[in-house]
This record gives C-alpha cells, sequence and structure tokens, in this order.
C-alpha cells in the first residue's frame, strides 16, 4: 500500500484554462494559480492567433486594408470597418453623402445587436444553461439574413467604402428590419423571464467580481464593462460620429461594477440600439450612397489621424499616422477587449473559479481582436 | 428569516416561469432544415468566389487590363493575355486577348474590390456555396475554364 499523498496546508498548484477551452471563448491562455477552489493568481497570455494587421495596415493600401477590419472582431465586424473608413475620410477630406451614414448607422446597431445576442447565448453558457444560447442565436439568425441581404457575407463583412457603401439597401431590407425590431422587443421580454429572473443566475451573478469605476480608468476599460461600473462613457454620445448625434437615444449606465451590471448594460443596449435603428429607418434620406467623386488611390496628406467608434465591446481607435504615400506609416489599433481583458488579473484574486469564468464571460472577449 | 423564504418563493417562481417558456418552444414551428436534402434560398447578393463574365458571342467580357489583379489585397488573382490579329473594317488590328484567368480562392477573403474595380463588367460574384474539398488544390479555380464549361451547357 502506497502512502497517502502529503500536501503542505499552503501548497499550491498551477492550474492552465486553455490555450484550448470553451470558456475563454478562443485561444486564450489563463495560467491560474489555486489554492484548492481559490485563485491566488491568475496572469492571461495571449498570442495565439496574433497576425500582425497593424504591419498589413503598413503593406497594404488603404483600400486593400478594408477587409483587414472585420477579421479583428468577427462577431460585430462592421463596427470595425466603420473605424476605417470614417478615419481616412476624416484625413482625406470626403465628404459622404446622408444616406450612406444613415445606412451605417443602421448596419452597426443590428451588427450590435448580433453580437450582445451571441455574447448573451454564450454567457448563459457558461454558466450552465443551454437554452438560450439556442434562442439567442435564432434571433441573431434574423439580423444575419438581413445583413446578408445587403452586404453579401454573414460575418466577415466589407460593405463600406470610402465615400459611401458597396450597393444600396433594398426595399427588402428595410421591411425586413421593420419586422424584426418588434420580434426582438418580444423576444427581449422572454429573455428577462427566462435569464434576467431566474434565481440561479441571479445567485451566480450578484456582487461577485466587483470592479470599480476607479480600477476601469486605470486599465483603460471602456464599452458595458466600464459602463457597468458607473463611468458614463459612450463615444456615440461623448465624441458624436456619423450621424449619431441625429438620434435620441439613452446610455446604460449601473453603479454596481458586478457581473450583473455588465449582463443588464448589454440587454438595455440592444434596446437603445432598436430605437437607434427605428429611427434611423423613420429618417433615412432618399439620394446617392457614394460621393460624386469616387475616390479611388487614396493618399492622405502626412499627418497623424485618430478615429474612435464605439464598437459592441467598447471604444475602437485606429491612429494612423501617413508620410504622404498611398498606404501608412504606422498604423495603430486600440482594441476595446484588449484593454477589458486586463481588469481579469487583478480582479479574480481570491476568487472560486466557477466565479472567476463567470467574470470572464462577463467582459465579452473576443480572442482575434484583442489578439490581431 | 423572511429573507430566506421570500428567496424560496421567489426561486420557485422564477423556475416555473422559465420552464413554462421553453416548455411553449414545443409548439412553435421547426425552423431549422434538413441539410443537404432541403436547401434554403441565398441571397441575391451572395458572394462566393468571383466568375468571368460572357458577352452575347459567349468569349469573355474580359480585356486583360489587370484591375482586378491590382485591386486585390491578398494578390489571389492572376492572369495573363495573347495578342491577337483580328481584322475589323478591312484592317488587321492587334488586340489583347485573355489567356488564363486564375483565382487562388484559398487567399480569398470575398471583399468585392476586384468586381467594383472592373471598367468593363466581366467579373461577378458566383453562387457557388457548397465548396469542400480535403485538397487546397482544388481550390485554385480556371476561372476561363469555367466559363468555357458554362457557355458549353447554356449552348
Amino acid at each position: 500500500m502506497s502512502a497517502p499523498i502529503q500536501l503542505r496546508p499552503d501548497e499550491t498548484f498551477i492550474l492552465n484554462v486553455g490555450p484550448q477551452h470553451p470558456a475563454t471563448h478562443g485561444v486564450l491562455r489563463v495560467k491560474m494559480e489555486m489554492d484548492g477552489e481559490y485563485i491566488v493568481k491568475a496572469e492571461t497570455v495571449l498570442g495565439y492567433v496574433h497576425r500582425m494587421h497593424e504591419k498589413m495596415g503598413e503593406n497594404r493600401t488603404y483600400a486593400q486594408y478594408l477587409p483587414n477590419l472585420s477579421r479583428l472582431d468577427y462577431l460585430g465586424a462592421l463596427g470595425y470597418t466603420h473605424g476605417h473608413v470614417l478615419s481616412i475620410e476624416r484625413a482625406a477630406g470626403i465628404e459622404v453623402p446622408e444616406r450612406a451614414e444613415y445606412i451605417r448607422a443602421i448596419t452597426v446597431e443590428l451588427n450590435r445587436v448580433a453580437s450582445h445576442l451571441f455574447w448573451f447565448g454564450a454567457f448563459v453558457m457558461d454558466l450552465g444553461g443551454f437554452s438560450p444560447l439556442m434562442y439567442a442565436i435564432q434571433d441573431r439568425e434574423h439580423i444575419l439574413d438581413i445583413l446578408e441581404g445587403v452586404t453579401g457575407s454573414r460575418l466577415t463583412y466589407c460593405y463600406y467604402r470610402f465615400g459611401g457603401l458597396y450597393n444600396d439597401v433594398d426595399d427588402e431590407f428595410i421591411e425586413a428590419t421593420k419586422r424584426f425590431i418588434p420580434n426582438m422587443r418580444k423576444s427581449l421580454k422572454k429573455y428577462a423571464a427566462l435569464v434576467t429572473g431566474n434565481i440561479i443566475f441571479h445567485k451566480r451573478l450578484e456582487g461577485i467580481a466587483p470592479v470599480s469605476a476607479e480600477t476601469c480608468r486605470k486599465y483603460g476599460a471602456t464599452g458595458p464593462v466600464a459602463r457597468g461600473s458607473g463611468i458614463n462613457f459612450d463615444v456615440r454620445k461623448n465624441e458624436p460620429y456619423s450621424v449619431y448625434s441625429d438620434f435620441d437615444f439613452d446610455v446604460p449606465v449601473y453603479q454596481e461594477g458586478d457581473s450583473l451590471a455588465r449582463y443588464k448594460v448589454r440587454m438595455d443596449e440592444i434596446e437603445q440600439s432598436l430605437r437607434i435603428i427605428e429611427q434611423g429607418l423613420a429618417k433615412l434620406p432618399a439620394g446617392p450612397i457614394m460621393t460624386e467623386k469616387k475616390p479611388k488611390n487614396i493618399k492622405l496628406p502626412v499627418g497623424d489621424f485618430y478615429q474612435a467608434v464605439e464598437t459592441a465591446r467598447g471604444s475602437f481607435g485606429i491612429r494612423i499616422v501617413s508620410d504622404g504615400d498611398k498606404n501608412a506609416y504606422r498604423l495603430k489599433l486600440r482594441s476595446p477587449t484588449y484593454s477589458n481583458m486586463h481588469l481579469f488579473d487583478e480582479t479574480c484574486e481570491g476568487m472560486l473559479i466557477m466565479d472567476a469564468l463567470a467574470f470572464m464571460g462577463s467582459l465579452d472577449l473576443v480572442i482575434p481582436e484583442m489578439d490581431r | 428569516m423572511g429573507g430566506y423564504f421570500s428567496d424560496i418563493f421567489y426561486g420557485g417562481k422564477s423556475l416555473l416561469v422559465g420552464l413554462s417558456i421553453t416548455f411553449r418552444e414545443f409548439f412553435k414551428p421547426t425552423v431549422t432544415v434538413q441539410y443537404p436534402y432541403q436547401t434554403i434560398k441565398m441571397s441575391a447578393r451572395f458572394r462566393g468566389h468571383i466568375e468571368l463574365l460572357a458577352d452575347d458571342t459567349g468569349s469573355p467580357k474580359c480585356v486583360a487590363c489587370g484591375m482586378c489583379q491590382r485591386a486585390c489585397p491578398s494578390s489571389c488573382i492572376s492572369l495573363d493575355s495573347v495578342s491577337v490579329d483580328i481584322e475589323v473594317d478591312g484592317k488587321v488590328k492587334k488586340k489583347k486577348v485573355l489567356s488564363r484567368y486564375d483565382l487562388n480562392f484559398t487567399t480569398c477573403s470575398l471583399c468585392g474590390q476586384c468586381v467594383e474595380n472592373c471598367n468593363f463588367g466581366a467579373i461577378d460574384f458566383s453562387k457557388e456555396y457548397n465548396l469542400a474539398s480535403t485538397r487546397k488544390e482544388d481550390f485554385h479555380f480556371d476561372l476561363l475554364d469555367r466559363l468555357k464549361r458554362l457557355e458549353e451547357k447554356k449552348a
């Protein structure tokens, strides 16, 4: 008979979550030092899906860089391409027709709803509930069908062009979007009853992983993560771009800072996005979708340009340093989940591992976007 | 103590509400289709890999200017042309004719810049979505050959 394993009372062990793990939603590795079920220290390790997107931006012309942006965040791709076209248009002084900007805003908001829906499903699945994922994917499917009808792709869109759009929306798009809004509102009520009101869901999230506004500022967290901690910051309101100043919408902010608050912010944001889409469809002006003189072979003036947009995950910034050539001298992408993820290491110290994974789900991480 | 009982009451109620929602799904129509026995209609703007378009005579509209090749972000298009003598109004003229048009679909990102940059309307997206193979050579398309086959089928 072998002797029983002797463990010192203060002994810890290392647990690797990932790089291939369903809870990390991508190839993210978390090295956790564990004391039983409690996390003593955690370290996130990145770099498994690094594809040199910034360097690619320096080797390609601005137009050729368009498809890259939708490969950053495959769940909310339109928001990222929006940031890129806006930065180039502002730097090169290209006027965009109003109709094009309205369509951009509508499609970005649709994409935001789709992204939040998928997050909602995956998040509840992280906590052990499977059916909400199926309901969320069914609703998201309608959005993907609508967007496929105008853009031709379902996930990695390449729809916006400098000075306008690839093609105009048809009546089918407008009809389908109008049909979608009331259905989505009905589904939101269903989710509120099925998930938000559920006692297990509440007990798993309420008061778990509180992130203070101070920590958010320290790490540069933006988007629903910061708004769940009481920071009222939304690029669409604070530095309005595109036609967002024409729309009447609220920025949901919760003071608690726990996982439940981040959940509530996103669910409220779906409703606000629906409001923007509704107003956008009502105000959609007629007219061209491309500037009269379609820009070709764009060369930016010498200088340093920055444009931030609010994507589904937070503030996405693109900085272009131009030396007057047809491609950028330096291109920097500021991706929101990269900053949001760094909250994890500090916050999860002393937490139970299942709470930490629920917390990670509430951060809404998309690994290809932070690793780019 | 009151919190304890209200928790049980509230918890039990929330579970019943959840169960009633999932139970109602039994009576909803099925939304999934049994692929490949059933298929759904592809949207009109669906982007498959690009294909060459033919003019009325059945020959490709492409004039081999190479705009698509230059516009492509991942250089997946390569084409060649030959100079052919043709007779127009009794005079012999040289004309560039497309002799090869290869698409490497493994690196294509379907951005549509080739279609957009074509001044002759010679390329468009196909509606091909049933592409699957275990060899990557199967995704190197000879589009000129494909056009010929399609035209023969039509004739």
